[in-house]
């Protein structure tokens, strides 16, 4: 038998049917659901009298759109967000599928719910009407985002009409030097590649960096392999993954758990199985890295300035020049130097508790800069209990940080938390697209290390001054 | 789904790169639970002011390109979420086919399945479009899916690939999620099979 890669591996164990021209229906073992892509997916098997074919196999909760200010038991002012919510009690209901509703501590966003409730498990196909879905790739699962029709077709046949992707692998090799975290990692690698650099491949996360990273922080790397473009990220499953999955409320038990982790064992890349696309970086050259721009690939180190327009090739340029119109910044300025009006900490890049902990390692006994508007918004009602428990939100509360129930929330502004026109946020969340977290509002993603020191200093801060 | 044939339209030049998904159909607009209306909504951000008026530089907005069908976009094309609110956007607006160096997986999947065609070319053939499409509303050009060849308004001929299977559910306007019922009977064994090798899942 040939070498395979760990990719190869998955989608030949998930091959329901096959045709001639290699066009195949991928069996799909986890399906999660949210209020803003399901809708219309769910109205279209009612209008066709389909049912959900696997309702066991999907879990649904509501985070796009939900309010994380304490007072959201008293429902939802905004009235599409109400309706979108409401629809997805409906649907979950009336279909049979798992639910986690707003009042459910369980609740959260839908891929850091995935894996902390076991759902997520190595070896598995996951979809999810989001792009982020890439995120359970931390567990060697081929995951990815789809759209409202190809939801409706996964609830409807439990498959996806699919092609192969090719294989690429990333390979970080070495160690990280301190204060560098996986979010400086995935942005590197964004800034290597670039924004498309991963379009019709699945990335395979190799070397000594990932397999020392904790299951948080793949899930942060995984999370941004869509910005990269790629279709999925993957990382093996090893001890550390078995660790993280044993023992979470739907992970096998007992004999299952034995035959799980057999198999489970047999998932990673063969050697000398052949890789179409190969991107290694020194993981002793990455650095604290922040983005200047209004896409994921315009990254730079901390210590950087503003990069000049003419010195990017093609439609780059004119890119470049319009954001940095667009975020107010000038060719030549120091990254250091550019001030901040708001700090965001959440999102499924970087709402889980190692990263919670990072932030309050640096915040710890400090301020906030007068006048700075700060929020700390956790992935999951579960990860606040968490932070509460660990004394982590005390130390949030005294810096002068908002501490906020679980969601989406300002990572694309589709609940009340959104920046005004002008205002500079920086943000731990993965994309800095124009308008994305408001509208005109300017983003500069970092890791939650970063986003703290900045908290402090009010500008962009390169955390290592603090450490 | 809408049959894609063959199409001869205007085309509308958008060279800028990375155009995301969030440039196509802002989140304000995503809270619909309807498939439909969202073509007024298309480009929100760099098609009208805060106040509602339009901006009059922006490409869709200028009278020669109002009633484009084709867009002729820099690389990278839909990058970003998953949103099919973005092809919804478009094909609501009128546009029925999209061509670019590249486009991002998921936004270039979710196409198909609203009728639209989207096309990757090399760039100096991008580029011949690009500037055909800048001569404005006299220059139509024709797409014709079944011969997979894009026609300029000077008559040059560009052939396109397109995957066989897309290509046939596009002409067709065929359901997907009726194609793969008839393949049930393959889905009900794999799920037996599954069920004694990796009962867990």
């Amino acid at each position: 038998m040939s070498p395979k890669t760990l990719y190869d591996k998955i989608w030949d164990a998930h091959i329901a049917h096959e045709a001639e021209d290699g066009t195949t229906l991928l069996y799909i073992d986890r399906h999660l659901v949210h209020e803003v892509t399901s809708p219309q997916a769910f109205e279209g098997l009612r209008l066709t009298g389909r049912k959900v074919r696997a309702p066991d196999k999907t879990i649904a909760v509501p985070d796009h759109n939900v309010p994380t200010t304490l007072d959201r038991t008293k429902g939802i002012d905004n009235e599409q967000s109400r309706i979108q919510v409401d629809a997805l009690d409906r649907n979950a209901k009336e279909f049979g599928v798992h639910y986690y509703p707003v009042s459910d501590i369980r609740q959260g966003i839908v891929h850091i719910v995935g894996p902390e409730n076991g759902w997520t498990l190595p070896g598995m196909t996951v979809v999810c009407g989001d792009s982020h879905t890439a995120t359970h790739g931390a567990f060697g699962a081929l995951a990815h985002g789809i759209g409202t029709s190809e939801v409706e077709h996964v609830l409807a046949t439990q498959t996806l009409i699919q092609k192969k992707s090719k294989n690429m692998k990333v390979e970080v090799t070495g160690k990280l030097k301190p204060g560098v975290t996986p979010k400086d990692v995935t942005l590197a690698i964004i800034g290597a590649t670039g924004t498309g650099g991963g379009t019709g491949y699945v990335i395979e996360y190799c070397g000594e960096v990932f397999r020392d990273m904790s299951m948080e922080g793949r899930m942060t790397v995984c999370n941004m392999a869509i910005e990269g473009g790629a279709r999925a990220g993957l990382v093996a499953p090893d001890e550390t993954t078995f660790e993280y999955v044993k023992g979470r409320t739907h992970a096998p038990k007992g004999a299952q758990w034995e035959a799980a982790l057999t198999w489970w064992k047999t998932l990673y890349t063969d050697e000398g199985a052949q890789f179409d696309k190969v991107v290694t970086l020194r993981g002793e050259d990455i650095e604290p890295v922040v983005t200047w721009g209004t896409s994921p690939e315009d990254v730079l180190p901390i210590t950087g300035v503003v990069p000049d327009p003419s010195q990017f090739k093609g439609g780059k340029v004119d890119a470049a020049r319009r954001s940095l119109e667009y975020m107010g910044l000038k060719p030549g300025q120091k990254l250091s130097e550019i001030e901040i009006d708001t700090v965001f900490i959440g999102s499924c890049t970087n709402g889980r508790i190692e990263d919670l902990r990072a932030v309050a390692d640096v915040v710890k006994g400090k301020k906030i800069k007068e006048g700075l508007r700060a929020m700390i918004v956790p992935g999951s009602g579960l990860v606040r209990a968490q932070a509460e428990e660990e004394g982590l939100a005390e130390i949030f509360q005294e810096a002068g940080f908002e501490w906020r129930l679980a969601g989406c929330s300002m990572c694309l502004a589709m609940n009340p938390d959104q920046l005004s026109e002008g205002e500079r946020c920086v943000s731990t969340s993965n994309r800095n697209f124009e308008g994305r977290q408001g509208y005109k509002g300017r983003t500069h993603l970092v890791s939650p290390p970063m986003a703290a020191a900045a908290a402090i200093t009010g500008r962009l801060t390169d955390v290592r001054e603090m450490m | 789904m809408d049959k894609f044939e063959k199409i001869t339209g205007i085309a509308a030049p958008m060279p800028l790169v990375n155009i995301d998904t969030d440039m196509i159909i802002p989140k304000v607009h995503l809270k619909s639970i309807k498939r439909t209306g969202f073509g007024k909504h298309l480009f929100d951000e760099m098609r009208y002011n805060r106040d509602g008026t339009e901006v009059a530089d922006f490409v869709l907005n200028k009278p020669q390109y109002r009633d484009a069908e084709i867009l002729i976009a820099g690389d990278n094309f839909g990058c970003g979420s998953s949103r099919e609110h973005a092809p919804w956007a478009i094909a609501d607006f009128g546009i029925k086919c999209v061509v670019s160096t590249s486009f991002a997986d998921i936004f270039f999947n979710n196409s198909f399945k609203n009728g639209i065609l989207p096309i990757v070319l090399p760039q100096e053939q991008v580029d011949i479009l690009m500037a055909d499409a800048e001569k404005g509303a006299n220059a139509r050009m024709t797409v014709d899916l079944e011969a997979q060849e894009i026609t300029t308004s000077d008559g040059d001929v560009i052939p396109f690939d397109v995957d066989p299977f897309k290509k046939h559910c596009l002409l067709n306007g065929l359901d997907d999620i009726a194609l793969t019922m008839e393949k049930a009977a393959s889905i009900d064994t794999f799920e037996s099979s599954m069920s004694v090798q990796r009962p867990w899942v």
